[in-house]
């Protein structure tokens, strides 16, 4: 077994190059390198964890946004709905106010024709009863050879015609 | 009849100084440059370059970061386990013993011998893993005592232990405390040891199989060489494991001397 024949011959340059050799890579890499790796390992995982803090409160705050979005928005609706009532009802009073003067103008003018008519009639009615009393006149003066006044034959006629 | 094979399963483990280093001295101490010193550099190198090449510090990490950064992830969870938040502390040096002892396992399995290269495994000399195991120790002793005092040596008496059993448990306890830094360098060495010896016992067989006549080639060689390659299979896991086992008791060690019981 050459780990024990050789002990004695190779013990010191074993020690010393381990020593040596172990020590370096310890202050090289142990010291040196490992450090810097790990570092990056937890700078990393607070990277992490900062961002998915940073997304969550995001997230809350996008929450936040959109619940007073929707507020806003359902006011605004509301208010929409009641500008739009308002409007509806002013034109309603309007059209009932146009309404109610175009009658009163087409009343007046009814009324109107209505007089005309009724004036129109009673001269109508006149010019008959001076046709008809010259008619009785004639009719009279023809049949009977009476010469009889107008203001008489017109006083039978307006008597007879009263009478239906 | 081709000649016996000369398979000397132990000649792997023999140590040769390299390039006329041989007579190298410091203050009377032979330090020539063998061939164990020369892998324990191909270590270093490699795993400094590993190391090096995960640290582009990107926050999105390539593979290779991701590699590294899971080794030191590993190592960092196990001291948090074992320790706690003091466990940090000992993160490079429990890093740098897991990965050299890990490098250095795998390194020595590597099957260079196809290209007339001999890997050879550091961590199957007991002198290697007995001064690893004596630093872990020595950080546990300072620890101990630098943080507890004299108060350390409450370790060796588990609360609720009856007042006449006090000195025979301290005694008990002591020596297992005490047995720690050989099992540790211990279970390496024999762990790494056994497997390349069964290697290279069974490649003997193998060549010696199949020397001696076909029948021998298939009943001995074939069947040989396919337990080879699951042992080798085998000898990979048991490379992390005992790395893995290295630096876990090494790290359980140093809890005990961080917070006692």
């Amino acid at each position: 077994m050459p780990q024990i024949a050789q002990l004695a011959e190779t013990y010191s340059s074993q020690i010393f190059w381990l020593l040596l050799i172990f020590g370096a890579l310890f202050f090289i890499v142990g010291r040196g390198m490992v450090p810097k790796v790990v570092d990056t390992v937890s700078q990393r995982d607070t990277q992490i964890a900062s961002d998915l803090a940073a997304a969550q409160a995001a997230r809350e705050q996008a929450d936040r946004e959109e619940e007073a979005w929707r507020l806003r928005e359902n006011a605004s609706r509301a208010n929409a709905q009641a500008l739009v009532a308002e409007a509806k009802a002013e034109a309603g009073r309007r059209n009932e106010t146009r309404l109610s003067e175009a009658q009163t103008r087409f009343d007046a003018q009814l009324a109107d024709a209505d007089a005309r008519i009724g004036a129109s009639r009673d001269q109508a009615l006149s010019e008959i009863e001076t046709v008809a009393a010259e008619a009785a006149q004639d009719i009279v003066h023809r049949l009977a050879g009476v010469q009889v006044p107008a203001a008489q034959a017109q006083a039978a006629v307006k008597e007879a015609m009263h009478h239906g | 009849m081709a000649e016996q094979a000369k398979v000397d399963p132990m000649h792997q483990f023999s140590i040769e100084p390299l390039g006329g280093t041989a007579n190298w001295e410091i203050a009377g101490y032979n330090i020539a440059f063998t061939n164990s010193a020369l892998w324990m550099l191909i270590t270093a190198v490699v795993l400094t370059l590993f190391v090096a090449g995960g640290m582009k510090r990107q926050m999105v990490p390539g593979r290779w970061q991701m590699a590294v950064e899971t080794f030191t992830g590993f190592i960092d969870d196990m001291l948090q386990a074992n320790i706690g938040a003091e466990g940090r502390k000992y993160l490079p040096y429990v890093f740098t013993l897991f990965m050299f002892i890990l490098f250095a396992n795998l390194l020595g399995l590597l099957p260079l011998g196809v290209v007339g290269v001999h890997p050879f495994t550091f961590t199957s000399h007991f002198t290697v893993t007995g001064i690893l195991a004596i630093i872990s120790f020595a950080i546990v002793l300072i620890v101990g005592f630098k943080k507890h005092g004299l108060h350390f040596f409450s370790l060796f008496v588990p609360h609720g232990t009856p007042l006449p059993m006090i000195p025979l448990i301290f005694i008990i306890e002591l020596v297992s405390f005490l047995v720690r830094p050989f099992s540790l360098a211990l279970r390496l060495f024999v762990a790494m040891m056994a497997g390349h010896v069964l290697l290279e016992v069974l490649s003997s067989f193998v060549i010696d199989g199949t020397n001696a006549g076909p029948g021998f080639g298939v009943m001995v060689g074939i069947p040989s060489f396919v337990l080879m390659i699951a042992i080798c299979a085998l000898e990979l896991l048991v490379s992390a494991i005992q790395a893995y086992v290295f630096a876990l008791l090494t790290s359980l060690y140093i809890n005990d001397a961080e917070n006692l019981h």
